[in-house]
């Protein structure tokens, strides 16, 4: 069959496709957005794929699907593990009919997390089996080997990743998809009703079948003995770090090479270390493999002389483990300016930012995760604190109580984008209508989950599919939730003049108060377009340089040998947010 | 033979796509290929990196530095952020183009203005294009990635790549 390049993600939705998956969900997250993304745009026809609301959510779809007979796949981005943990648990202990696979995309650096977290741990947690892949070619083979394992052993699989793996590319060999029958629901209340008395069953049965399955992984062919022309040093490895290993040591050394890394297999490690002179464990953050390869009884070189923190690399692994000298690096008089990510010209989050800015000193602001995250940056600092989804608006009641506490009369905002209202929003507006909190909640609808790269959500009207979609109406949300229209605006947020009345109406308001900031993300296909040939004009006779303009950090407005112009035009969508900020009314709009 | 080439540029100009169509090539030739990319923040004016890798064996998707053999620079300071990622004797290819990230557009730092004589001075091969003088005149200012890879494939002397 046919070699494709492909990345990760692309290669575990083919993979998924190949082993026959039924079903496949996921909440967006990088790095793992695009594995969905690939399913519903190359095997609709033979994957059923979904988005969920949130990680839980797709978990349990997943857990339905598997309890009823398919194979299922539910992918997160590793923080999106930690709210899917509470069903991940729990079918640790049911198990599966059909295969479950679980993938979670981690993010050691945080290139694009709030933090950095090993999700290996959550797999002798939870008691999961778990699968790891250290390049494209492995991901697609792996997931079908996940689906495997899942059945044989009646569990679900922790497949893990990280960044390097989801969007390196490289080559994979196809194969034909192998069909796969839906099995037969049968009710089996014991297995899946998992009330006290059948849950401590289900925990005895888990740890006999996890016993059965370490001795399978000793002979898996996912973990396999590499041997070099020497066996002074053994390397025992998993995931990415297996390339920057053999990079480094080539076949100077001998490798465990590790796949199946839960439960990890004793015997194997164990043959293994006896037969070096020297253990080396290369992995990424967390001490796993380490831990287990001293609770063996082998010593070992690892965290002692390689980092805990971020990625590792070549260059990291050869510093930290062989003498040889670094590459010479050339180095510049002058340094690179930095180049930070901005709010894009025409972003609805500017107007919001740029108005909540002006009544700083009387409220303190707790911000979520999205592209308005990107508030936080200069010249905004739009926020004091942003937690993980939602906490933007359960962080505020909170946080008014202890101010009230101290006589600090400043009103808390919370803020978070249309999907995260979805995610876990919800929930927090319950919680400050029930508790009649003292606080503001901005709800920035541009009617997409956009950080990601634009992917539906129940408030845009089509699936990820691309099949029409009923739309959620989060004010239809708002009001059930006993928000009556008094403590409710929904504005344009790049119409300042309302902006600025609304978030005026949210301090003086007792007791919750809701704004709706309603406008589209300026990079949607079908609103860009109504753009083309529209622009703003600054008039250099009646600009008086007073910058006014440029503090609304807008990418397309910029100063240049002393004068202020609008440099892009392609970018520039004639929101019309830097004509309101002008006092002299030097900026009109082109194209209307 | 391994060969790590290295491209650099502003979210937009279009690193990513033309990573995708060399990496293509390099497949059709035989090689092994990986090739790396971070995603996020590159439709935000962010810098873009994406890394491409080839021979007959190839391990880890990235590059260290001083490991290039040749690095594209999309926007003129961003050859100076690639810069330290340079082979001893590699070849840097610049466009340039200059896009002001924002503290500059804003008056809050300058941007460089000696980024050509300052590469001329620290590196032997360094290669200056106007990449978009070029596309106009080829007649479509957007195929400015297209002339850098004609550049950059002229450099790697392949045989057979369409």
């Amino acid at each position: 069959m046919k070699i494709e390049i492909m990345t990760g993600n692309e290669a575990i939705a083919r993979g998924a496709y190949e082993a026959s998956c039924h079903l496949a969900s996921a909440y967006p997250g990088t790095p793992s957005t695009e594995i969905l993304e690939n399913i519903a745009a190359h095997y609709a026809d033979d994957i059923n794929s979904r988005w969920a609301s949130n990680e839980k959510t797709a978990l349990e779809i997943a857990a339905g699907a598997s309890i009823g007979g398919m194979r299922a796949l539910a992918v997160m981005k590793h923080v999106g593990v930690n709210v899917a943990a509470d069903p991940m648990f729990t079918m640790g202990m049911t198990g599966v009919e059909g295969g479950l696979v679980i993938v979670s995309a981690d993010d050691p650096a945080c290139h694009s997390s709030q933090n950095e977290q090993d999700n290996r741990l959550y797999a002798p947690h939870a008691k999961l089996a778990m699968v790891e892949a250290s390049d494209s070619q492995e991901c697609k083979d792996y997931i079908k080997a996940a689906f495997e394992i899942s059945e044989m052993f009646d569990v679900p699989v922790l497949f893990r990743m990280t960044t390097r793996v989801c969007h390196a590319k490289s080559l994979v060999q196809l194969s034909d998809r192998q069909e796969v029958a839906v099995r037969k629901y049968e009710g089996k209340p014991p297995k899946y009703s998992m009330l006290p008395v059948n849950a401590r069953v289900r925990h005895a049965k888990r740890e006999e079948l996890l016993a059965e399955l370490e001795e399978y992984a000793c002979t898996s062919p996912l973990n396999r003995i590499e041997w070099g022309k020497s066996k002074k040093i053994g390397i025992v490895t998993s995931g990415i770090s297996y390339q920057y290993a053999r990079d480094v040591f080539g076949d100077e050394a001998s490798y465990l090479k590790l796949g199946l890394t839960h439960p990890l297999p004793s015997k194997l490690i164990r043959a293994f270390c006896q037969d070096v002179e020297t253990v080396y464990v290369i992995e990424e953050n967390e001490p796993y493999l380490e831990t287990k390869v001293r609770a063996l009884g082998f010593s070992c070189i690892g965290k002692d002389k390689l980092p805990l923190l971020g990625e590792l690399s070549t260059s990291i692994v050869r510093k930290a483990l062989t003498d040889r000298p670094d590459p010479v690096v050339y180095e510049s008089e002058i340094a690179a300016p930095p180049r930070p990510p901005v709010l894009c010209a025409g972003c609805p989050h500017r107007g919001y930012f740029n108005a909540l800015r002006k009544r700083k000193r009387d409220i303190v602001a707790v911000g979520d995760i999205g592209c308005y995250a990107l508030g936080i940056n200069e010249p905004f600092v739009g926020f004091d604190i942003s937690l993980c989804m939602g906490a933007g608006f359960t962080v505020p009641i909170g946080l008014a109580e202890a101010l009230k506490k101290q006589g600090d009369p400043r009103k808390v905002f919370g803020m978070l984008g249309d999907s995260t209202f979805f995610h876990s929003g919800m929930t927090g507006l319950v919680d400050v209508v029930h508790s009649n909190a003292n606080v503001v909640l901005c709800i920035l609808d541009n009617d997409i989950t956009a950080m990601t790269g634009h992917q539906a959500n129940p408030g845009t009207a089509v699936s990820l599919t691309g099949e029409p979609a009923r739309v959620i109406s989060i004010e239809a949300i708002v009001r059930a939730s006993g928000i009556d229209d008094d403590r409710l605006r929904i504005v344009d947020p790049i119409d300042q003049a309302a902006m600025d009345d609304a978030i005026d109406a949210g301090i003086k308001a007792e007791g919750p108060f809701v704004i709706i900031t309603r406008y589209p993300c300026a990079l949607i296909k079908e609103v860009a377009r109504t753009f083309v040939g529209k622009y703003c004009v600054i008039d250099q006779d009646k600009c008086t340089r007073c910058k006014s303009c440029l503090r609304i950090a807008c990418p397309a407005i910029a100063l240049k040998d002393g004068v202020i112009r609008i440099v892009d035009r392609q970018a520039c969508t004639a929101c019309g947010l830097c004509m309101q900020v002008c006092k002299f009314g030097a900026i009109s709009k082109v194209g209307e | 033979m391994r060969k790590n080439i290295l491209l650099i540029g502003v979210g937009g100009q279009g690193t990513i796509l033309t990573s995708k169509i060399l990496t293509a090539g390099l497949v059709e030739l035989g090689f092994d290929v990986k090739m790396s990319e971070i995603h996020g923040m590159s439709q935000r004016g962010g810098s873009v990196t994406t890394q491409i890798r080839y021979g007959e064996k190839i391990y880890s998707p990235n590059i260290g530095e001083g490991e290039a053999d040749i690095i594209v620079a999309f926007e003129r300071s961003e050859a100076l952020r690639g810069l330290p990622f340079l082979k001893q004797g590699g070849t840097i290819i610049v466009n340039e183009r200059e896009i002001y990230p924002l503290p500059v557009m804003t008056g809050a730092i300058a941007y460089p203005d000696n980024i050509i004589e300052n590469l001329q001075k620290t590196v032997g091969n360094v290669l200056f294009l106007e990449a978009d003088r070029i596309a106009t005149e080829l007649g479509n200012i957007r195929a400015q990635n297209i002339v850098l890879l004609g550049a950059l494939v002229a450099f790697l002397s392949l045989d057979g790549i369409d």
